[in-house]
């Protein structure tokens, strides 16, 4: 035993079993939130099932079946029903059984005993709609301003049809909402504060009249262009909502559902397995690059993949200089002392300190300290609504830059500090400056080492939640930061962010059993956009190591 | 040549047949609080080979490094007395040390070249002094490289990276570089002792051929080589110069019996 001790195979085994557990831990996170969020989006079978009822009919449900568990009889007894089975565990089926509007709630729990007759009817048929969530049941009529156009078996074809015009109608109305009406009010917005700056600038009287009345063309301008858009909406709606479909819930009652409140249909009894392969396609596609819906529980996550990534590149902008210049002066220029040592030390504590405390700070100091500020010297004439003194995309940036920093510092230093210094002599000796050295060797030399602290503080970032909630996201932003009107990066803009989108569905969620699958998926999403920026910045490292390639690494 | 070393052979060094280049008088070096070289004098000869020579830790290095102000590196050290370039002190207070050593190039015990290719190698030092013009780079890269004794192993590839070519040619690419800038004192610190006997050899035969339109002072552990290619010879020990003579002499008839103890392997 002390021979097998002594050979070292004990501690083989032992860095194994490490990597081994780790190994484990790793896939099974990732497995975990691939499964329970990928499967979501797989349309799963529509059940007929009878409900036995207390007194009278039994009911008939139209469901897809979430999940099963057993749970105890006595915690059932004790929640107040009354069991006629002396079993100890009992079964029970969580249902989605949508049609919110009818039923006032899509999930719920029945006991496996109360229900029977499971059957799969290929007529049956999702419908996700803009409100309410999802309809359960069969479509009947196909309604045309009042007039039946189609009936019975000719319904579901010419509703598909239908659909697609009714949503690209708006698609229409999207876009003229956003991109035109949201130019107009700029452009009016802009008005009011030219002539709120000359009054704050102390023009007299006849000057803010003689703009106003030179204004007033341009405004009744916009003015007429809004009215038109306006008309022109209301006839797109008007359109949108031309056709209706008649359809009955499982237990027969008539609804009638405007074509313009349906996203999407689909009947997924009847789909074949290639079919439900597109369906699913189709599906994640639309949760990456679609807007959310119904307090995020619904719909996609597009505006927070687009806030996440706009704030970490942003961050990455604001720290890469900042750490590496930092990160120079103390290595290379700094006199060694007990000064340099306090600063050097404080910057490694700067790395523990909770990210709260930053999302602390950044509120205090930067949005309402220096915000306030910008607010009162460059944008007056906005105020009492702030422009900059309230959280924001760029004080979100700026305080995980913050928050990085030290990372970028540190893996500077130590790629600085990796470089021979034979290689800074043969500069030195040629008779370059230190500063010709540093800049024309030595830096590019350390430039790997600057991508490795990049990539870390990306990780870092990209995952942060804790200080956002503080400094500039929030859980539904209406427009992206980025767009089509001057000057095109909203800095001052507040951002969705996918990891408080987690956190958001997670707690703050009216409707926890439709959001727990969107949660394990936008998780998911969290992940894999994080490792594909890693991967993106380890590529480029990779091409700088190769470039620098040196007997040093 | 032989009839000046013949001359030389005499007992007192005489050097008056020779331009000096460099002087050095009374040079003291202190690390800190240690006095590494002690009450140095010394004068080289312009266009000739003087090697230093001596035990590990005798301070050859440190006073070749004085010549192109290295040790100005070093925060603890500190320099007493002058060293003459031409009859100025390049330890005066006006002096530049970038231009200092622009004119007194050095090359180091390990190759050291730039992670940048065998072009911009050579190139560094002509773009430090901001040329620009293509065709005056690659004329000056193309003599240097030929003065170096390496352009036509290296023609072919001169915008592959420099860590490609073995240690030799990295040493003579180094060279390269040292006298692209067109220096007038070339300082060798132990330049064949990372390499293998044939690129040493190489070295020594560039050496050879340098000393026609340079001054070089080297630094070597190896006496063979000290004999093979120095004019003149330093013999170094605990910060002192003990003696300092015509290679021929040193290596035939040295006046001191330390220099002999050294010279034929008693110590060191």
């Amino acid at each position: 035993m002390r021979a097998w001790f002594k050979t070292g195979t004990p501690w083989i085994w032992l860095n194994a079993g490490a990597i081994a557990l780790c190994l484990v831990m790793v896939i099974g996170v990732l497995s975990l939130i691939a499964v329970q969020g990928g499967s979501h989006f797989w349309p799963a079978d529509l059940q007929t099932v009878q409900l036995k009822k207390a007194e009278g009919e039994p009911q008939t449900l139209l469901a897809e079946l979430v999940r099963t568990e057993e749970v105890s009889a006595v915690v059932l007894r004790e929640s107040g029903l009354t069991l006629d089975s002396k079993a100890e565990y009992l079964q029970r089926h969580l249902l989605k059984v949508g049609n919110r509007d009818i039923y006032g709630r899509d999930f719920a729990w029945y006991l496996a005993d109360d229900l029977s007759g499971w059957t799969v009817d290929n007529n049956a048929t999702v419908i996700e709609r803009r409100e309410w969530g999802n309809f359960y049941g069969f479509p009947q009529q196909l309604l045309e301003a009042d007039k039946v156009v189609a009936e019975g078996a000719a319904v579901w074809p010419e509703l598909v049809k239908r659909i697609a015009r009714a949503n690209a109608i708006f698609e229409q109305i999207s876009d003229i909402e956003k991109g035109d009406i949201g130019r107009i009010n700029k452009g009016l917005e802009q008005l009011r504060l030219n002539e709120r700056r000359l009054e704050i600038d102390g023009a007299d009287k006849a000057a803010i009249e003689a703009y106003r009345a030179q204004s007033a063309a341009d405004r009744a301008a916009l003015d007429a262009e809004y009215a038109e858009l306006q008309k022109q909406l209301e006839q797109l709606y008007a359109e949108a909502k031309r056709d209706t479909l008649v359809a009955t819930s499982a237990e027969g009652k008539e609804l009638k559902i405007s074509l313009g409140n349906i996203v999407h249909a689909h009947q997924p009894n009847a789909m074949s397995l290639l079919d439900k392969s597109v369906h699913y396609v189709g599906a994640v596609w639309s949760f990456l690059t679609e807007d959310p819906r119904e307090a995020n529980t619904e719909g996609g996550i597009f505006p927070a993949i687009f806030g996440t990534i706009t704030m970490v590149i942003l961050m990455s902008i604001i720290v890469t200089p900042f750490g590496v210049l930092a990160a120079i002066y103390l290595r290379e220029y700094a006199k060694d002392g007990p000064l340099l040592r306090i600063i050097r030390i404080s910057v490694y504590n700067l790395a523990g300190v909770p990210s709260i405390v930053y999302g602390v700070f950044g509120l205090g100091f930067f949005v309402y300290i220096l915000g306030g500020n910008i607010d009162q010297l460059f944008y007056a004439e906005s105020l009492p609504s702030p422009t900059f003194g309230t959280p924001g995309l760029f004080w979100a940036s700026l305080t995980l830059a913050l928050l990085t920093l030290p990372v970028v510092i540190v893996s500077t230093e130590e790629g600085l500090s990796r470089i021979p210094s034979t290689i800074r002599m043969g500069s030195l000796a040629l008779g370059a400056t230190k500063s010709e050295t540093l800049w024309k060797v030595v830096v590019p030399l350390a430039t790997p080492a600057m991508m490795t602290g990049l990539i870390l503080s990306i990780a870092r970032a990209a995952g942060e939640v804790a200080p956002l909630m503080l400094v500039g996201v929030v859980k539904l932003a209406p427009t992206l930061p980025v767009d089509g009107n001057f000057p095109f990066v909203h800095l001052d803009q507040k951002i969705m962010h996918l990891g408080f989108h987690v956190y958001d569905v997670g707690f703050q969620s009216p409707n926890v059993e439709a959001s727990r699958p969107l949660l394990y998926a936008t998780a998911l999403v969290l992940v894999l956009l994080i490792v594909v920026l890693n991967m993106a910045a380890i590529h480029l490292r990779n091409k700088l190591r190769e470039k620098y390639r040196s007997e040093s690494d | 040549m032989s009839q000046q070393q013949m001359q030389m052979n005499d007992a007192e060094l005489n050097l008056a047949d020779e331009k000096i280049k460099l002087e050095v008088n009374d040079l003291r070096l202190y690390y800190g609080d240690s006095l590494a070289l002690k009450n140095i004098n010394l004068q080289i000869p312009e266009k000739r080979v003087t090697a230093f020579i001596g035990p590990s830790g005798c301070g050859k290095s440190t006073l070749l490094r004085c010549f192109n102000r290295m040790n100005d590196l070093v925060d603890i050290c500190r320099i007493e007395g002058k060293i003459l370039m031409d009859g100025q002190n390049i330890y005066d207070k006006n002096v530049d040390v970038a231009e200092l050593r622009r004119q007194v190039g050095m090359v180091f015990q390990k190759p050291n070249p730039f992670p940048k290719t065998i072009y911009e190698n050579v190139a560094y030092g002509l773009r430090l002094q901001g040329v620009k013009d293509r065709r005056v780079l690659d004329e000056v890269v193309e003599t240097s490289l030929k003065g170096a004794a390496l352009w036509n192993e290296v023609k072919d590839r001169l915008h592959d990276n420099a860590f490609g070519l073995s240690g030799g040619q990295q040493q003579r690419l180094v060279i390269a570089r040292a006298i692209a800038i067109e220096p007038e004192v070339l300082l060798l610190d132990e330049p064949a002792s990372a390499l293998d006997p044939i690129s040493t050899l190489k070295i020594e035969e560039l050496i050879y051929e340098l000393k026609d339109k340079y001054t070089i002072v080297i630094v070597t552990h190896n006496m063979q080589q000290a004999a093979r290619v120095s004019d003149y010879t330093a013999f170094m020990y605990m910060g002192d110069l003990i003696e300092f003579d015509a290679t021929n002499k040193m290596f035939t008839n040295p006046s001191q019996q330390q220099t002999e103890d050294y010279i034929t392997g008693r110590f060191g």
